[in-house]
């Protein structure tokens, strides 16, 4: 149970990351497959950013009159994390038109059914 | 500026890509990005002789010293890796413009360049770097690229391919960074050298360990190891034909490179003897891969499809290597990594000669080709045979260091079977053979040899194979001493 | 729209948890640029869809075992929140201790961000312009498609043309305020560049793509995403002529605070540049888009 109390920030992760996971691979819409993807990705940035917290701690901005900061590394890195992520989002997307223009069909199925039968 | 180089190496394709933005489409963008392909490789050449001699370089980039700022760090391994690379890329690119021209329309043909020269500034950056989550930084500069690489394909099947390649690369890079994510949390450190410093007072933790499964399957998806395969033969076949001649010459070995330095430099080594069965599990791995890859390109009409599959087989011998362990096991993966991007470079550089001038790499339309574009359907039957594994071919080398350090390693039926994996790429390679010089054409309209700059590529490549199977000196010297430095843990 | 609520939400968690920068991106980006290109995209594509069984169980295993192997990987973490996790006792205090006297700027985000690990940064403005450069090429409008009229809907409202006029010039100052503050506050090039492309698609929403072009040609937006690189990297390459390493601002003036200073500004601008002109083309390329499938339609 103390263990449930100490990480409770972590089944958050978990969970989320579960979800998105599984929308990834089980959804045959291309634009839920991105959205799937995006969830996954957040849930690592919680992870990140949950492990630079200290009870007690403020923000990593310096300020006379407080000692404990929470870590700034994970923040500079889940920075670029999320600049990445909407980078693949927006790619990703950007692929999803011309699909459909090509095929005029953004489920899985069937694209794969029309590129057997051509 | 000589102490610059490590950084230069990465820079210079990363600022060439938008200064080729600005200096617009067609020859132009390609004559530059030549430019800058062939002085990467000259300082990565630099590098490897630098390195050789005087032993790892180490760069602190922002004057910050590791582990508070980011480390560029040289050692055999990467040298090596960003020869081969770095290589791969200016040989292609010295076919590109010609073999492009009929699969890119021109307004897009400079933006073509651009994601080039940033798919290499990230191959070359992920091989140079020193931290963890650099890694992941140009991991994605070069995904993306890859992605956009690819969907300028010239059918609409390359959009499917790259958005299936763009969700399992994404799936993968995120799994690598969970785990570096994880490692973080239990050393507090992203440098290499640290973490390989602090991880194994903490390998007891499970944590370590599933920071070691997520890096291992994250890393896995993207170098194609079998089961996690899937997106490759779509991404291979589909992508303009240069593009597949520097992929399957230079990605998937940048992943094997990512493998190898987590394994060995990166996480404690008696963690990944002990802990999992690492070493049975590759050598499994890699033998299915093996049998069920060429089984696959056997069954393939479209050629340069079946090469994608040889090439999944071919990544299996890697992993083989691995497995076997050693100095030995290792060095045999290595030398193969260099022979290995020679000849399937030379077996997609002819066929994006064919795909010039015939427009398709099927089997039938391939027939009678033998005859009537002689010079570059010799390069196909080069490289096959360097693929095969025949004396006086890169190809055999490889073979002979993976045999001989199964057989040293007293494992016998391993033996049997690599040598019974040639055998199914004798009949893949075969049936191309037959269609090319032994059947005859439906039509007897003559067909124009390759363009000139693909000839003088391919025929390069064709000399490479022949070169390193006669004078093997320069691979496994080098293999040799890198695999020692990181079996012994070395810095 | 849910998903925009998602991002809201993700930005909330993390302004509990004291990441008040990432918390601004994330509002940015999760419930600003993400949402908007996923409604660009599904007006394009439509909303139709099906159903289609039998991945689920497959789906269902892998995820399980995804599951596991990451809860067998938090259990031993050390315990949220606590301050003698390695994390918090190896290399973050020295950020938090030292980056006061080595760069001389309060918010230690920034000073890690710009300096210590400033390469990341660089990579993550390659991103950035790779991610512009493939959307582009997937979604270039050939340049031979002759002019729309430009008879769009904010002619006709009279309302929206005023409050825009009102609303942008307030959100591009916010944006330089962003820009520059981030030494002390929370912000920065990205942020910053975020808010300012927005400001521009606000524009183009009101007025439409094609006067939008006037006033920002595409021509140009391609020009300044390089020369955000460019300029970035030349930062770096100042310093290296400098007898300093590659982005070692410290060796670009006599003083080194005042060179980190002089550096974290520049390299601020050239992220701000890349990502808002990078942001700017990818909403051009997804509008411009919608547009012919309109006139397609038509």
């Amino acid at each position: 149970m103390t263990l449930l109390l100490t990480h409770y920030n972590y089944l958050v992760v978990v969970v989320l990351m579960m979800a998105g996971f599984f929308i990834v691979i089980a959804q045959g819409n291309l634009v839920k497959k991105l959205v799937g993807l995006n969830i996954f990705q957040t849930s690592v940035f919680i992870l990140y950013i949950s492990s630079g917290k200290i009870t007690g701690g403020t923000a990593p901005i310096l300020q006379d009159g407080i000692t404990a900061y929470s870590n700034p590394l994970p923040h500079v890195l889940i920075l670029t994390a999320i600049v990445v992520g909407i980078a693949t989002t927006a790619l990703g997307l950007a692929l999803v038109i011309r699909i459909k223009k090509a095929y005029g069909t953004i489920e899985e199925s069937e694209i794969q059914q029309r590129d057997h039968t051509c | 500026m000589l102490s610059h180089l490590p950084i230069l190496q990465v820079i210079l394709p990363l600022l060439g890509a938008p200064a080729c933005l600005i200096l617009g489409r067609g020859k132009l963008a390609w004559l530059f990005a030549l430019l800058v392909s062939t002085l990467s490789f000259c300082i990565a050449a630099t590098l490897l002789y630098t390195v050789y001699h005087h032993g790892v370089i180490s760069y602190a980039l922002g004057g910050w010293q590791a582990p508070w700022g980011i480390e560029y760090r040289i050692d055999l391994l990467n040298a090596w890796l960003l020869v081969i690379v770095s290589g791969s890329s200016t040989i292609s690119l010295l076919a590109a413009q010609s073999s492009i021209s009929t699969e890119i329309t021109l307004d897009k043909q400079g933006l073509f360049y651009v994601a080039w020269l940033l798919c290499l500034a990230g191959l070359l950056g992920i091989l140079a770097t020193g931290d963890a989550f650099n890694v992941f930084v140009f991991l994605e500069i070069s995904s993306l690229s890859t992605y956009t690489l690819i969907s300028l394909g010239p059918n609409r099947q390359s959009l499917w391919a790259a958005f299936r390649y763009l969700i399992m690369g994404t799936i993968g890079a995120t799994f690598i960074l969970i785990g570096i994510g994880f490692m973080y949390i239990m050393t507090g450190t992203l440098n290499m050298a640290d973490l390989a410093e602090r991880l194994p007072s903490a390998s007891e933790s499970p944590t370590v360990f599933a920071a070691y499964a997520f890096i291992l399957v994250g890393i896995s998806l993207k170098l194609a190891l079998f089961p996690l395969h899937l997106w490759l033969p779509n991404a291979y076949s589909q992508a303009p034909s240069i593009v597949t001649t520097f992929l399957a010459a230079s990605a998937t070995k940048v992943a094997l490179y990512l493998l190898i330095r987590f394994t060995y430099t990166i996480f404690p080594s008696e963690f990944s003897q002990f802990i999992i069965p690492l070493a049975d599990i590759f050598v499994a791995l890699g033998i299915v891969a093996v049998f069920s890859a060429s089984i696959a390109a056997i069954y393939q009409e479209e050629i340069k499809r079946a090469i994608a599959y040889s090439s999944i087989a071919q990544i299996g011998y890697m992993v083989i290597g691995l497995g076997i362990g050693g100095v030995l096991g290792l060095q045999a993966a290595l030398i193969h990594v260099f022979n290995h991007a020679l000849m399937k470079a030379t077996l997609f550089m002819a066929l994006a000669g064919i795909a010039v001038r015939i427009g398709a790499t099927t089997l039938t339309s391939m027939q009678g080709l033998g005859r009537k574009m002689p010079w570059t359907s010799f390069g196909f039957v080069a490289g096959g045979l360097s693929l095969i594994g025949v004396p006086l071919t890169a190809g055999f080398i490889s073979k002979w260091y993976l045999v001989s350090a199964a057989a040293l390693a007293g494992r016998w039926p391993l033996v049997f079977l690599i040598l019974l994996g040639s055998l199914l790429a004798i009949i893949y390679i075969w049936r191309v053979v037959e269609a090319l010089y032994f059947k005859s054409a439906a039509d007897n309209s003559p067909v124009k040899e390759a363009p000139l700059t693909m000839l003088i590529a391919l025929w390069l490549l064709i000399l490479g194979n022949v070169y390193f199977g006669i004078d093997t000196r320069l691979p496994v010297s080098i293999s040799y001493e890198a695999a020692t430095a990181l079996v012994e843990g070395r810095p | 729209m849910l998903s925009g609520i998602y991002g809201f939400l993700s930005a909330s968690f993390f302004v509990l948890m004291d990441a008040v920068d990432v918390a601004f991106t994330e509002a940015a980006v999760g419930s600003g640029i993400s949402p908007l290109l996923m409604l660009l995209t599904v007006a394009l594509v439509g909303r139709h869809e099906k159903q289609n069984p039998g991945r689920g169980l497959p789906a269902l295993v892998l995820v399980t075992i995804t599951g596991a192997l990451l809860i067998i990987g938090t259990l031993s973490m050390p315990d949220f929140g606590s301050a003698n996790a390695p994390a918090q006792t190896h290399v973050g205090p020295y950020y938090i201790e030292q980056s006061a006297a080595e760069i001389g700027i309060p918010n230690i985000v920034t000073s890690v961000l710009a300096s210590y690990r400033g390469f990341d940064t660089f990579g993550e403005v390659a991103v950035v312009f790779t991610a512009g450069i493939g959307v582009l090429s997937l979604l270039m409008l050939k340049s031979s498609t002759p002019e729309t009229p430009a008879v769009t809907s904010a002619h006709k409202h009279k309302i929206l043309r005023i409050v825009s006029k009102i609303l942008i010039p307030p959100i591009l100052l916010f944006s330089l305020y962003v820009q520059f503050h981030g030494d002390y506050g929370p912000g920065g090039g990205f942020q910053a560049g975020v808010i300012f492309a927005a400001a521009i698609i606000l524009y183009t929403m009101f007025f439409g793509v094609d006067i939008a072009q006037q006033v920002v040609s595409s021509a140009l937006l391609r020009v300044l995403a390089a020369f955000g690189v460019l300029l970035y990297g030349s930062v770096g390459l100042v310093s290296m002529l400098n007898g300093g390493t590659f982005l070692d601002y410290s060796a670009l003036a006599d003083n080194p605070i005042t060179g980190q200073h002089i550096g974290i500004i520049v390299i601020e601008l050239g992220v701000g540049m890349t990502v808002a002109a990078v942001m700017v083309m990818i909403f051009y390329c997804f509008a411009g888009q919608v547009n012919t499938a309109r006139e397609a339609d038509e």
